[in-house]
């Protein structure tokens, strides 16, 4: 009998475990390997280097400026995605009609691929000339086009992009508030009214706020975690053939360019970088953990 | 030949599509192996825009009689694929398409072509073959040339009395004047000409990317002044910014919506058709007389992947295709899309280059030419110094400062290559 359960859990969870091992643990353990070689155009290195690559990407310009950029992006981001998906949550969940509707309304950007809305925003309503959508509508208020890609002064290539990610994300967040939103009791509402407390600001700050603390840190942290890891949306958006702008830059873009870019793989400082960041973000996440928690 | 670029760019966004590529071929990989006479090879291009390529280089492969030669035709993103390719110890592809880098040639990931060029070797024009050239050594055969340039629309010139611009600053005051309305003076990308116009800065006041003593060639005053031109000219308002299509397509241009475009050879058939001969082309100007007027040129060459199991094959398969073999080189560069063959000799016999802005095109190849991508200077150096170009041109940043911070940094890049 125990033989047997073994053998079936290794049934089931090996396939899994193999592919897990060979497609995600090796290649993390191999890019932080070389991540102490001098790995050019090579992913089997001889020239052992320490730290050396690390001293680089640390005191290099262009790595430590993405993170700052983009610790910038996350404090704005977070709190922004925050706020929006969980109100939009409370909205749906109080419809009494066509909830469904609009709950898949506002989930369907969510299933929508980051490099055909990148597209759509780059192409057809941010893009520079006078028939763009946008550009149209500030027509009509007799506002002269906008390059809102190519604009760095003053840098409108940041609404289209936070548009773009809010679009994308905040459908996710969302069904994630209202399952949370769903699970509360509805004799707490009930108890609290008889005690007094008025529909509105009170019960969503001792009842609805406190019950969905599970539901926001878990928010918290994805969206911490996806504001780093941020890549699609700006290397379709900002991205051309020849290369990346060195603003708005994410780090994994810069480091993809770094390992990847076409005709020189520095697998070194690419591996080196891949782990700083998650560091940063392992770091971050354990202290934004940590102070929502208590 | 850029137009392939563009679909490659477009379809490079689209990662996902890129991988499932990678699956088909990996599926199409095994057709080519087994029979046949002799040894089998395989060779990969990426995939060009134009319709007919990849029939016709099938067709020359198929000919070829001294061995089994597979053709892999990679749509997606070819320079990511390729560059795994080569990493892997398979062996595959033998013989590809690419630019010639000093960072595969240190790390031993092509072989020497010399005895292969050997026979033609005077015919292929200069900056073309230097651009595949390390260390004295021939790592890629030419095989069709693509350059950039600036094309203007003539009638919209007349009509504002302006002369076409023989230097940098003529060029500015024409952008302005000609900036009337929703027509802007000059389209140059959505970046402002940030990724493509840095090279011809440096040219057009005497500098380079790197000197032939592999120093850092942009060390100078004078690059901050050139740089700070396309600056001005970015400033100015007489440039387009934000167009549906990039630099590499000419809808800017063919649609009105500029007076000149920095655009590619690629898109004079387009351009034909949408304006007839009412445009010209001409060479990025000098800003003063230490530069010179300069196109940037370029070309995929084939190579010899130095894992694969058949060099000697595949050498001899190269030869055959790319240097004896010139009635199909001819085919390639001018049946299908519009290029410039390398070798001198089918370039002055192609009837279609000797007139118009075709052989304006030709003679700027022969007089201007720069290559826009010398194979020492690296990615890292140029990604330097495009962010360095960006922050000047883009964000008003100092040139002085970022040029020599760029400068730096591509001299250590040097340091480590050449000691």
């Amino acid at each position: 009998m125990r033989r047997s359960d073994t053998r079936a859990f290794w049934l089931f969870v090996g396939p899994f475990a193999v592919g897990l091992l060979a497609f995600v643990y090796v290649p993390i353990g191999w890019s932080a390997a070389l991540s102490f070689f001098d790995a050019r155009n090579t992913v089997t290195p001889t020239d052992f280097v320490g730290l050396a690559n690390y001293a680089d990407m640390l005191t290099d310009g262009p790595f430590l400026r993405s993170l700052g950029t983009f610790s910038a992006f996350a404090l704005f981001i977070v709190p922004t995605t925050f706020v929006l998906s969980l109100g939009l949550a409370l909205l749906v969940n109080r419809i009494t009609v066509m909830q469904a509707f609009f709950r898949s309304v506002f989930f369907l950007p969510a299933a929508c691929s980051y490099v055909v809305a990148s597209l759509v925003w780059k192409l057809s309503i941010f893009n520079g000339v006078r028939y763009g959508l946008a550009n149209t509508v500030l027509g009509w208020f007799g506002v002269d086009p906008i390059a809102w890609v190519g604009s760095t002064d003053p840098p409108w290539y940041w609404v289209v992009l936070v548009t773009l990610r809010l679009w994308l994300q905040l459908g996710f967040y969302l069904i994630l508030f209202i399952a949370g939103l769903q699970r509360i009791p509805k004799h707490l509402y009930e108890a609290a009214w008889i005690d007094g407390a008025k529909p509105g600001w009170q019960t969503l700050r001792y009842i609805t706020l406190p019950q969905l603390r599970t539901t926001s840190v878990a928010v918290l942290l994805l969206n911490l975690i996806a504001a780093y890891q941020a890549f699609d949306e700006f290397y379709n958006v900002l991205g051309t053939a020849q290369g990346y702008p060195p603003f708005a830059r994410p780090p994994l873009v810069y480091l993809y360019y770094t390992s990847l870019g076409s005709g020189e793989q520095d697998f070194g400082h690419g591996g080196a970088g891949a782990v700083l960041l998650a560091l940063v973000i392992a770091a971050v996440t354990l202290v934004q953990g940590k102070a929502i928690t208590r | 030949m850029n137009s392939g670029d563009i679909s490659r760019r477009t379809v490079l966004s689209a990662t996902g599509a890129a991988a499932l590529a990678g699956l088909l071929g990996a599926c199409g990989s095994n057709t080519g192996r087994g029979g046949g006479s002799g040894q089998a090879l395989k060779q990969w291009y990426h995939a060009y825009g134009e319709p007919g390529v990849q029939q016709a280089v099938e067709r020359y492969a198929g000919s070829y009689d001294k061995a089994t030669v597979s053709v892999q035709w990679n749509p997606g993103d070819y320079d990511s694929k390729l560059a795994a390719a080569l990493l892997a110890a398979g062996g595959e592809p033998d013989v590809f398409e690419s630019v010639t880098q000093i960072s595969a040639v240190r790390s031993g990931q092509i072989v020497p072509l010399d005895d292969v060029i050997a026979s033609a070797k005077d015919d292929f024009t200069k900056t073309i073959l230097a651009g595949h050239t390390v260390d004295g050594q021939v790592y890629g055969v030419p095989q069709a040339v693509d350059m950039q340039m600036l094309f203007y629309r003539k009638s919209m010139f007349d009509a504002a009395g302006v002369k076409p611009p023989s230097t940098v600053d003529e060029l500015v005051d024409a952008a302005r004047r000609l900036t009337k309305g929703d027509v802007k003076g000059i389209f140059a990308g959505n970046d402002g000409g940030v990724a493509v116009l840095g090279g011809p800065a440096l040219w057009s006041v005497g500098l380079d990317y790197v000197t032939a003593g592999h120093d850092v060639g942009f060390d100078e005053p004078s690059a901050a002044v050139a740089i700070g031109k396309l600056r001005e000219l970015y400033a100015s308002g007489a440039m387009l910014q934000g167009a549906v299509k990039d630099w590499a397509e000419p809808d800017a241009f063919t649609q009105g919506l500029v007076a000149m475009q920095w655009t590619g050879l690629w898109t004079v058939p387009a351009v034909q058709k949408a304006l007839g001969d009412d445009f010209g082309v001409l060479p990025w100007p000098k800003l003063d007389d230490n530069g010179r007027a300069s196109v940037p040129v370029g070309a995929y060459g084939a190579m010899v992947n130095a894992k694969s199991k058949h060099v000697d094959e595949a050498k001899a398969f190269i030869k055959w295709l790319w240097v004896d073999r010139t009635d199909y080189q001819e085919d390639f560069n001018l049946s299908y899309g519009f290029h410039i063959p390398p070798r001198e000799s089918l370039a002055a016999k192609a009837g279609k280059l000797t007139t118009g802005v075709a052989a304006d095109a030709v003679r700027f190849v022969r007089d201007n030419a720069k290559s826009s991508n010398p194979p020492d200077w690296a990615p890292s150096m140029s990604s330097a110094l495009d962010d360095a170009v960006s922050r000047v041109v883009r964000e008003g940043a100092d040139a002085d400062t970022e040029l020599r911070a760029a400068a730096q940094k591509a001299r250590d890049e040097l340091k480590r290559l050449y000691g």
